[in-house]
C-alpha cells in the first residue's frame, strides 16, 4: 500500500475565485436591469464590448508573461472590472471609451503590477479615471432617464448601436436633444448658478428621494449589495463606512445651512455611492486588511467623495476617492493590525 | 454554567460522528506490538528489557529519560522479539526506536501494579505515582501528565479544565467515552484535583453532545463531591483548542509565551482523566485507549478499544477491512491529522482517531490561485491572526514581519485553509516558515543573554579593580601616617 | 509670478532643512543609535574587530570609526542589517579579522587533562566556564558564545572548539 501524504488541513470548503466573481456578477443584474429600464439598451452593449476586450487584454497579458491562461481567464476578475467600467460610463459613449479603459485597466492597472491579487489600486477606477480626464467631454453625454417629462426623443436599439459604433447620432438627432446631465450634474450648475435647494429640488429632474430614474439604479445596486453581504462575499465594513462616510458631512452640512447643501439621502441616491459603497470599494485586493482598516478606508473615501463633490471640480468623486484611498492601505494597515490571543493590548 | 466569551472565528463543520456513535467495541489482543519509544512529547524512553526477555501486561518496559518523558507500558504478556527501528505513524512511516513484543495470549498481569487510595496519599507522592502509569495527555499532544501536574502545583486557586470539547471532525471516542465510562472521568477529576489542589473543576463538552453530556450530569449526580461542574460548549472548530476553551470558559487569555498555569488553569483531557482514574483505581497503567476507526473506506465506522501498539492494518481487518479504495489514511482528525504513506504502523498512546478516507470524503483541493485578499482567512482565525499578511510575508521570507504578525502563535488549526477561495496551503505555508523564525528568535535570546551575562561580568571586575585600588590607597594612606 | 517663485524656493528651503540638518546627532541620539546596532551584533564577545566586545564595535560604528564589514561571528547577515541601518555600502566580511563561521562552535574542555589553573575562566566575556582554582573546569555549553578566547590562555591545551548542540 502507497498513499500520498498531503499535509493537513484535509477539509476544505467548496468555494473558489470564480465562485466570489459569479456571485458579484450577479449581485450586479439588478443594478443592469434598472439602468436599462431608464437609459436604454446602451449598457449592454458597453457590457459586451468591455468583457470582450477585457478577456482579449488579459489573454494577451498572461502570454507575455507566460502565466496558464485558462486557470487566469476563468476566475471572472477581468469580467467584473470591465462591467464596472461601463456601469461608469454613459450608455452611448462611442466604443472606442470603453475598449481603451478597460483595456488600460487589465494591462496597466492589473497585470503591470503583478497581475491577480497585486494591484494596489482599483482597475477599474483606474481605467474610468484616464478616461474622465482625457476625454472629459464624452463622460458627460448621459441620457435624460426614460420617464415621460423627462425624455423627449426615443431612441431605438438600432440607433443605439450606430451611435456606439460610429460615434455619431442618427441625422435626425442632436446631441443636445439627446442628452441631459446626471442629477449630480444639475444640482452642481444650479447651486452655482445661486439657486438655493429648495428651488433646485424642484426641478422636474428630482423625485422623491434623488434623481428620478437614478434613485431606481442606486436602490437595485443596494439590493444588489445586501445580497452579496448576505451571501458573505463582502463584509459591511467597508459599505457601512463608505455610506456613513458621505452621510454624516452630509447631514452636518444640511443641518447646518439646508439651503446651499443636499441632505444625506439625496447623496446617498445619487451617483455611483451605491455602487462604489458595494461594488467599487469592496474590491477586496486594495482594500484594507482588518476589519479596523477596512472602517478607515470605508470612511475616508466617502468623506473624500462628500468633498469632491461639494467643493471639488467634478459631479461625483467616488472614482478618485477609491484611488486615494488605495493609495493609503499601506498606512492604514501598518497602523490596524489586530491584537493577536495572549498578546498585551 | 454560562460562558464568559464567545468563541472567536472557527468555523462550523459538518462532524461525520453519527456514523461512529455506536458503542465501543473491545478489540482483541494483537498477536505482536509495537511500541515507539519517543510516542510522547519529550525525551525519548530508555528500554528496560532486551530481547527475549519476559514480560507481563502492564509491566514497564522502558522509563522516562528526563523530567519531560514518560514511561512505557507492555499492554500483553508475552516475550520481547526485538529492540529496533520500526515505522512509526509520528514520524509519518518513517523508522523510529520501538520495542516488539510476541503476545502468550495470557494476559497475565504485572504484580506490582496495585490500586492506591489517592484521597489519602500526599498530593506530591499522587503526582509521582501518576508518572509512574505512564500517563500522557490522551487528547492528541502526549504531554506527559505529571510534567505538567508538578510544574502547575506551584499556583494557588487552580481551576481544572476537562476537555471533552471534540471539536474536529469524524473523532468521536471522547464522546464514546464519556457516554459509557462516566465514572471514570469524574474518578479522574476527583485524582486531578487532588494532586493539584484544585478547589474547582469544569468539565467542558460541545454542544452536539447531549448524551455524553447527561451521562457525564448522571454520574455527577451520585458524585458526594460539589466542586465538579458541566459546561456545554458551542459546536464551533476549534472550541476545543486549549487556549480557546480556557478564554471561553473563564474569560481569560494564556499569554502568549506562557502557559495556562500562568492564569491558575489546568486543562486535561476527558480520556486522560480516565486513564488516570484506571491507574490509581484498578492498577493497570495506560496500556489501552479507545480510537474512533472511521471514514468511507472501512465497512462500520466504530470506536475499538484496542491495546497501544496494535498494528493499524490488523485494527482495521478486524473491523471488517476495507470496503472501497481508499485515497488517504489519516490519524488524527480532517483538520490537523497526519496522513499515512501506508497502514503498517502501530497505533500509539496519542492515536485518537483513523480516517480511511475515499475520494468522496473531502472535496477536492483546487490548483493553488494567487490571494485575492478577500480576508475570509482572518475572519475564521482563532488567534485574530492575519493569515493574508503572514502569507504575504512567509513567501518573501520576511522574518520580522512574519514575527510581528504572530507567526509563532498560529495553532496550525487549518480553519484559514478551509475558507480561502484561492485554495492557498496556508496551514502548510506557515509549518514551513516556522523552524526559521524559531532559529532567529532562539538566536536572539542567546545574544541578550550572552550581552547581560558580559556586562556583568564587566561590572564585577570594574568592581573588584575599583576595590583594589581603594585597599592600595588605604595601604598607602596608613604606611604614610605610620612614618 | 515673482511671489509664486519666491514661495517655491522658501518652502524648497524649509524642507531641504528638515531633511538634512538632523544628520548631526545629539548626545541621546547616538547613545540611541548605539543601541540599535549593538541590537544587530550576534554578542559572541570574541574581539575579531579589533574592539573590546560588541558595545564598544557599536560605538565606535555610531561614530564612523570602524567599517560594518568587520565581525566575522555575525557574518554576512549581520553586515547586511548595519549596511542597511547605518546606509552604507554592503561588502563582504573582511577575512583579515576572521574567518566567518560556516558552523556554531561551542567550546570544550577535555577535562582528564585540565589542570585547574582558571586562566581560562578569567578571560571568558560571558562568564561560561565554571570551576576555581584546582577545581576542575567545564564550559557551560548553552552559554558559551564561540568567541575562542579561552583558547590561547590554556597552558596545556585541552581546549577545543566543537560544533553547537542543535537546539531543540
Amino acid at each position: 500500500m502507497k498513499l500520498a501524504t498531503p499535509p493537513a488541513p484535509h477539509e476544505i470548503a467548496p468555494n473558489s475565485v470564480g465562485r466570489v466573481m459569479r456571485l458579484v456578477i450577479y449581485a450586479l443584474v439588478p443594478a443592469i436591469v434598472m439602468h436599462v429600464v431608464f437609459l436604454g439598451p446602451g449598457l449592454i452593449v458597453q457590457i459586451l464590448l468591455g468583457v470582450a476586450t477585457a478577456l482579449a487584454t488579459e489573454a494577451l497579458a498572461l502570454q507575455l508573461r507566460r502565466q496558464p491562461l485558462w486557470r487566469f481567464l476563468s476566475d471572472g476578475t477581468a469580467i467584473i472590472t470591465a462591467m464596472l467600467i461601463a456601469l461608469c460610463l454613459p450608455p452611448l459613449a462611442p466604443w472606442w471609451l470603453v475598449v481603451s479603459g478597460t483595456a488600460f485597466a487589465i494591462l496597466l492597472a492589473k497585470h503591470l503590477f503583478g497581475g491577480m491579487g497585486a494591484n494596489p489600486f482599483n482597475p477599474a477606477m483606474v481605467g474610468y479615471a484616464v478616461l474622465l480626464v482625457s476625454f472629459p467631454a464624452q463622460l458627460t453625454q448621459w441620457l435624460a432617464p426614460n420617464i415621460s417629462g423627462l425624455q423627449t426623443v426615443h431612441l431605438g436599439f438600432g440607433d443605439v448601436l450606430q451611435t456606439i459604433f460610429s460615434g455619431e447620432l442618427p441625422a435626425r438627432l442632436t446631441w443636445d436633444a439627446v442628452t441631459s446631465p446626471t442629477p449630480l450634474a444639475t444640482l452642481r450648475t444650479q447651486l452655482a448658478l445661486g439657486q438655493t435647494m429648495q428651488e433646485v429640488r424642484a426641478n422636474p429632474v428630482f423625485g422623491i428621494l434623488g434623481g428620478r430614474g437614478w434613485e431606481w439604479i442606486n436602490f437595485a445596486t443596494l439590493v444588489g449589495g445586501i445580497w452579496l453581504l448576505a451571501m458573505r462575499i463582502i463584509r459591511w465594513q467597508i459599505p457601512v463606512a463608505l455610506l456613513a462616510g458621505i452621510a454624516v458631512p452630509a447631514g452636518i452640512l444640511y443641518a447646518i445651512d439646508p439651503g446651499s447643501y443636499p441632505g444625506p439621502i439625496f447623496h446617498l441616491t445619487g451617483g455611483a455611492a451605491m455602487l462604489g459603497a458595494f461594488f467599487i470599494a469592496t474590491d477586496p485586493v486594495s482594500a484594507a486588511t482588518s476589519d479596523r482598516g477596512r472602517l478607515i478606508y470605508g470612511a475616508g473615501i466617502g468623506v473624500i467623495t462628500y468633498v469632491i463633490r461639494t467643493w471639488g471640480g467634478y459631479p461625483d468623486g467616488i472614482a478618485f476617492a477609491v484611488l486615494l484611498m488605495n493609495a493609503a492601505v499601506p498606512l492604514i494597515d501598518r497602523f490596524t493590525v489586530p491584537r493577536i490571543y495572549g498578546h498585551p493590548p | 454554567m454560562l460562558l464568559h466569551s464567545h468563541v472567536r472565528g472557527g468555523l462550523q463543520l459538518v462532524g461525520h460522528k453519527r456514523r461512529s456513535a455506536a458503542s465501543v467495541r473491545i478489540a482483541a489482543a494483537p498477536a505482536e506490538v509495537i511500541l515507539a519509544l519517543d510516542q510522547h512529547t519529550g525525551l525519548p524512553a530508555i528500554a528496560l528489557v532486551k530481547p527475549g526477555d519476559a514480560v507481563a501486561m502492564g509491566q514497564p518496559i522502558a522509563q522516562p529519560q528526563s523530567d519531560i518523558s514518560a514511561w512505557v507500558h507492555s499492554p500483553i504478556s508475552g516475550r520481547v522479539v526485538a529492540i529496533e527501528p520500526r515505522p512509526a505513524a509520528h514520524h509519518r512511516g518513517e523508522l523510529a526506536p520501538s520495542i516488539v513484543i510476541a503476545n502468550d495470549g495470557e494476559d497475565r498481569r504485572h504484580p506490582a501494579n496495585a490500586p492506591v487510595d489517592f484521597a489519602s496519599m500526599d498530593p506530591l507522592e499522587l503526582c509521582e505515582h501518576i508518572a509512574r502509569g505512564g500517563i500522557v495527555g490522551l487528547g492528541g499532544a502526549t504531554f506527559p501528565t505529571a510534567a505538567k501536574l508538578l510544574q502547575a502545583r506551584a499556583c494557588a486557586h487552580i481551576h481544572l479544565i476537562l476537555n471533552g470539547v471534540e471539536c474536529e471532525p469524524w473523532i468521536s471516542c471522547d464522546d464514546l467515552l464519556m457516554r459509557e465510562r462516566a465514572h471514570d472521568v469524574i474518578l479522574g477529576a476527583h485524582i486531578l484535583c487532588r494532586s493539584l489542589g484544585a478547589a474547582k473543576c469544569t468539565i467542558a463538552i460541545e454542544s452536539d453532545m447531549p448524551e455524553a453530556r447527561s451521562a457525564v450530569r448522571a454520574a455527577l449526580a451520585s458524585d458526594t463531591a460539589s466542586n465538579i461542574e458541566v459546561a456545554s460548549v458551542p459546536s464551533i472548530y476549534p472550541a476545543g483548542g486549549e487556549r480557546q476553551l480556557i478564554t471561553t470558559l473563564t474569560g481569560q487569555e494564556v499569554p502568549a509565551d506562557g502557559l495556562p498555569s500562568d492564569i491558575g488553569v489546568v486543562c486535561q483531557n476527558v480520556g486522560t482523566a480516565a486513564a488516570i482514574a484506571r491507574w490509581i483505581r484498578d492498577g493497570e497503567p495506560l496500556i489501552r485507549r479507545i480510537v474512533t476507526l472511521t471514514g468511507s473506506g472501512v465497512r462500520e465506522p466504530v470506536n475499538v478499544e484496542v491495546r497501544i501498539g496494535t498494528p493499524l492494518a490488523q485494527l482495521i481487518e478486524d473491523a471488517g477491512g476495507y470496503q472501497q479504495p481508499i485515497a488517504e489514511l489519516i490519524m488524527g482528525g480532517s483538520m490537523m491529522g497526519k496522513t499515512l504513506p501506508h497502514d503498517g504502523v502501530p497505533v500509539t498512546k496519542g492515536t485518537n482517531c483513523v480516517i480511511a478516507a475515499t475520494a468522496a470524503d473531502f472535496h477536492e483541493r483546487g490548483t493553488e490561485m494567487p490571494c485575492i485578499r478577500c480576508g475570509n482567512c482572518a475572519e475564521a482565525c482563532p488567534a485574530s491572526l492575519l493569515p493574508q499578511q503572514l502569507h504575504w510575508y512567509a513567501l518573501g521570507k520576511d522574518l520580522d514581519a512574519l514575527e510581528s504578525h504572530g507567526l509563532l502563535d498560529c495553532i496550525e488549526c487549518g480553519c484559514c485553509d478551509y475558507v480561502c477561495p484561492s485554495q492557498i496551503p496556508l496551514t502548510q505555508r506557515f509549518r514551513d516558515a516556522k523552524p526559521a523564525l524559531l532559529e532567529t528568535v532562539d538566536s536572539r535570546t542567546r545574544a541578550n543573554d550572552a550581552r547581560l551575562r558580559f556586562e556583568s561580568r564587566e561590572q564585577r571586575l570594574t568592581r573588584l579593580e575599583a576595590e583594589r585600588r581603594a585597599k592600595l590607597d588605604e595601604k598607602r594612606k596608613a604606611f604614610k601616617d605610620a612614618r | 509670478m515673482i511671489l509664486a517663485l519666491l514661495v517655491t524656493a522658501a518652502l524648497t528651503a524649509l524642507l531641504a532643512a528638515t531633511l538634512l540638518l538632523p544628520a548631526q546627532l545629539s548626545a541621546a541620539g547616538e547613545a540611541r543609535l548605539i543601541e540599535r546596532i549593538d541590537a544587530l551584533l550576534p554578542q559572541t564577545q570574541c574581539g575579531r574587530c579589533t574592539f573590546a566586545g560588541c558595545k564598544p564595535y557599536a560605538t565606535a560604528l555610531a561614530r564612523g570609526e570602524a567599517d560594518i564589514n568587520q565581525c566575522p561571528p555575525g557574518g554576512p547577515s549581520t553586515m547586511i542589517a548595519l549596511a542597511a541601518l547605518l546606509k552604507r555600502d554592503a561588502r563582504p566580511v573582511d577575512p583579515k579579522f576572521g574567518v566567518v563561521p560556516e558552523v556554531a562552535t561551542v567550546a570544550w574542555i577535555d577535562e582528564p587533562a585540565c589542570i585547574g589553573c582558571a586562566k581560562c575562566i578569567q578571560v571568558c566575556p560571558v562568564d561560561a566556564i565554571v570551576g576555581a582554582s584546582k577545581f576542575m573546569h567545564t564550559v557551560i555549553a548553552a552559554q558559551c558564545t564561540g568567541c575562542e578566547l579561552c583558547i590561547p590562555p590554556c597552558p596545556v591545551d585541552c581546549i577545543e572548539m566543537r560544533p553547537a548542540a542543535a537546539r531543540a
